[in-house]
């Protein structure tokens, strides 16, 4: 096999599995947290993606258009809790699912009559929009190496943000024991609606970053929410570790079976045979790996002590 | 005075039930998910194609009824039995997508009913379930890429890496080019496709590269041809694997494309059975009156979608508009006896047309917008090569 090949793959697969951390991480806070099942997570991907390139064509640059757009996601995730989420808390987790899987057909409606049916392609600088040779076949764009940078650098600050600064230990206090850590004193309302805040900040910078690759769409949520309850269970729901190497695995797992699962089959079967099921298997692998994960492991690889 | 109108009222009331009966027309395309700009062009195209035809189909008038089809097959038979069993429609027109036709079509021609599609053209309906009462204004998916193949072939690329979605019209538009084309495929991916499909191709693209082929044909309808074409110029793959492409860069990704300035699109070239420079004129009313009333330029999707309504008003006149007799209809519509957007064409023994398909190159027009316009002719009146499959 060629070695320079698999180190792209790998790096593909990195790069696709810090995306996903992105959406997961919000996702696991607000569900280990907040104990809210909010399918509607991947419509702040979405509106993160839209508000983005909306905001680049209005300044023309990208990167200032993500400094503009994070924080009008975290005023949306806020306005979000605030008029529908928090009245779902006490609820069980039926009515959330309900409840914010119609939030989440609101939200593309809403993005049909505000931006319109077709996606919106976002322009980079030029300096982002090239390619980048590390050596002589590892060829690979610039822009990629950015997500993969942004990435590590955003799983830093929030590994910091949960485990060194005392917003990270009131989430954590909230998280294991709701009741008594508003009896210390905490005001816990508050700080679910800047936990909330934070994950659509989240989620809004994974939809912001991918939309210069693919582009923002109508609907290019509810498959990443999809992959990122996968994360998440794999994981272990509630725990930001979990979610990081989770997140990994499954990045590497669906990109390496993508390239090099029919070259397998190839091995073992005729050509027209890898060529089918090639496909179809690589497209199963993440959810073969989670139905492998909850029958051994259903608490999740990495879950949350102290619960 | 009173009196008179209330008997002018009753008179009218009693007269009604004895005029004609409006003509009713399904038509089922994507209005939501990433494919609802395509959906959007064709219902377009379809609300032009009616006040062209100032509502009527001789002297009936014209009802049409839109239905989403959500991007999904189960969810695409659904809305085409409620359209024929709820709505009691006379035509069922649209589909967009090859996996929904191939699940709605039953439910049409079951029903007895007139089914015809404006775009998905999968093999098994130009073959083995060709059927009486299904037409196509479109085209059989192997046979744009098999245009493809025979370009390909005249500008002696040697060896071709593919990449497609992996449904019903993906693995015909591979089938397609490997018919034709005739030198070494050096590898091929066929990817997620639906409401989920996989629009990150960094894995793929890599393994193209590493392939060493001369050349890279893909077909991504819709929003995955952005993303794709972006990616693909991200990696820097334009002067050493050339792209080759059916269906993917068309008159409603150029828009997009263009704002976004991706300016290695231009010159870029693939095949097509229409295009808006065709010079006949009913394509140049639609073309300009299109431009004119949307702001945009016409897809293919709009394109086959205008020619489908007026294909059945040929038909609707040609029978005086009693729809009761099937066999008079289906022979009308056999005939295709309307200008075409295209030029005119005729029906297969399978009912596919048989038409041209041009090489068609991605230009700056006049004012400065991307579109297309034809290079060449590369097939007259092709017959598409399911049609000896087909026992009617």
């Amino acid at each position: 096999m060629d070695f320079a090949l698999v180190f792209v793959q790998m790096l593909n697969g990195l790069q696709l599995g810090l995306l996903l951390f992105l959406v997961a991480s919000g996702l696991t806070l607000v569900f280990g947290i907040l104990d809210f099942v909010n399918l509607a997570h991947g419509s702040l991907y979405m509106l993160g993606a839209f508000v983005c390139a909306s905001l680049t064509f209005l300044t023309g640059n990208f990167l200032i258009a993500i400094a503009l757009a994070l924080p009008v996601m975290a005023v949306i995730g806020w306005g979000i809790e605030r008029v529908v989420v928090r009245q779902l808390y006490r609820r069980d987790h039926l009515d959330q699912v309900l409840g914010s899987f119609g939030l989440l057909l609101v939200f593309d409606v809403a993005v049909h009559l505000i931006w319109g049916p077709a996606g919106i392609a976002i322009p980079l600088p030029a300096w982002l929009d090239t390619h980048i040779g590390l050596a002589e076949d590892v060829v690979i764009p610039v822009y990629r190496l950015l997500i993969i940078g942004t990435g590590l650098a955003v799983a830093a600050l929030l590994f910091w943000l949960v485990h060194h600064t005392r917003f990270g230990m009131l989430i954590r206090a909230g998280a294991s024991d709701r009741t008594m850590a508003g009896a210390l004193g905490i005001d816990i309302t508050r700080l679910f609606t800047l936990v909330f805040a934070l994950g659509a900040a989240l989620a809004g910078l994974a939809g912001m970053l991918v939309a210069p690759i693919t582009e923002a769409s109508i609907g290019m949520g509810n498959s990443v929410i999809i992959t990122a309850f996968v994360v998440i269970v794999v994981g272990g729901i509630g725990s930001m570790k979990g979610a990081f190497i989770g997140a990994m695995i499954i990045g590497l797992i669906d990109t390496l079976g993508r390239s090099f699962i029919d070259d397998g089959f190839r091995l073992i079967m005729g050509t027209a045979a890898a060529e089918t099921a090639g496909p179809a298997v690589s497209a199963m692998l993440i959810y073969l790996l989670m139905a492998v994960i909850l029958a051994l492991r259903p608490q999740g690889l990495f879950p949350p002590s102290g619960r | 005075m009173k009196k008179y109108a209330m008997a002018a009222l009753a008179v009218s009331m009693l007269v009604e039930p004895l005029a004609a009966e409006s003509v009713k027309i399904g038509f089922v395309t994507t209005l939501t998910t990433g494919a609802a700009a395509i959906g959007n062009d064709m219902k377009d195209a379809a609300t032009l194609a009616v006040s062209h035809m100032g509502g009527r189909m001789g002297d009936r008038e014209v009802e049409i009824i839109f239905a989403d089809d959500g991007f999904r097959p189960e969810i695409g038979k659904q809305v085409t039995d409620r359209l024929v069993k709820q709505d009691n429609v006379d035509f069922v027109a649209g589909y967009i997508w090859s996996h929904v036709l191939l699940a709605s079509r039953k439910s049409v021609l079951d029903a007895g009913k007139f089914l015809i599609s404006s775009n998905a053209g999968p093999s098994a309906v130009a073959g083995k379930l060709c059927h009486r009462n299904f037409f196509s204004t479109s085209w059989q998916n192997d046979q744009t890429p098999m245009a493809m193949g025979e370009v390909l072939n005249r500008q002696g690329v040697k060896s071709l890496y593919i990449m497609a979605p992996n449904y019903a019209a993906g693995k015909n538009m591979v089938t397609g080019i490997e018919r034709t084309f005739m030198g070494e495929i050096r590898g091929k991916d066929l990817t997620k496709w639906g409401a989920d499909a996989q629009l990150d191709f960094s894995a793929e693209l890599a393994k193209a590269r590493a392939s060493g082929a001369d050349g890279l044909f893909v077909f991504y309808p819709g929003a995955a041809a952005t993303a794709f074409i972006r990616q693909y110029t991200q990696a820097g793959l334009k002067d050493t694997l050339p792209l080759y492409s059916v269906f993917t860069v068309n008159a409603l990704t150029l828009p997009g494309l263009q704002a976004a300035n991706f300016d290695s699109v231009l010159g870029s070239r693939m095949t097509q059975s229409w295009d808006p420079t065709l010079d006949n004129p009913a394509n140049r009313r639609f073309v300009s009156d299109y431009r004119e009333t949307f702001g945009r330029v016409p897809s293919f999707y709009a394109a086959q979608s205008y020619d489908a309504l007026m294909l059945i008003r040929a038909a609707v006149e040609a029978v005086g508009g009693d729809l009761s007799d099937q066999d008079a209809v289906r022979a009308a519509l056999k005939a295709a006896n309307y200008d075409s957007v295209r030029g005119r064409y005729t029906y297969g023994t399978n009912h596919m047309p048989v038409q041209n398909f041009y090489l068609r190159e991605v230009v700056a027009d006049a004012g400065g917008t991307w579109t297309t316009r034809v290079v060449a002719t590369v097939y007259e009146n092709h017959v598409d090569p399911y049609a000896d499959d087909c026992r009617m």
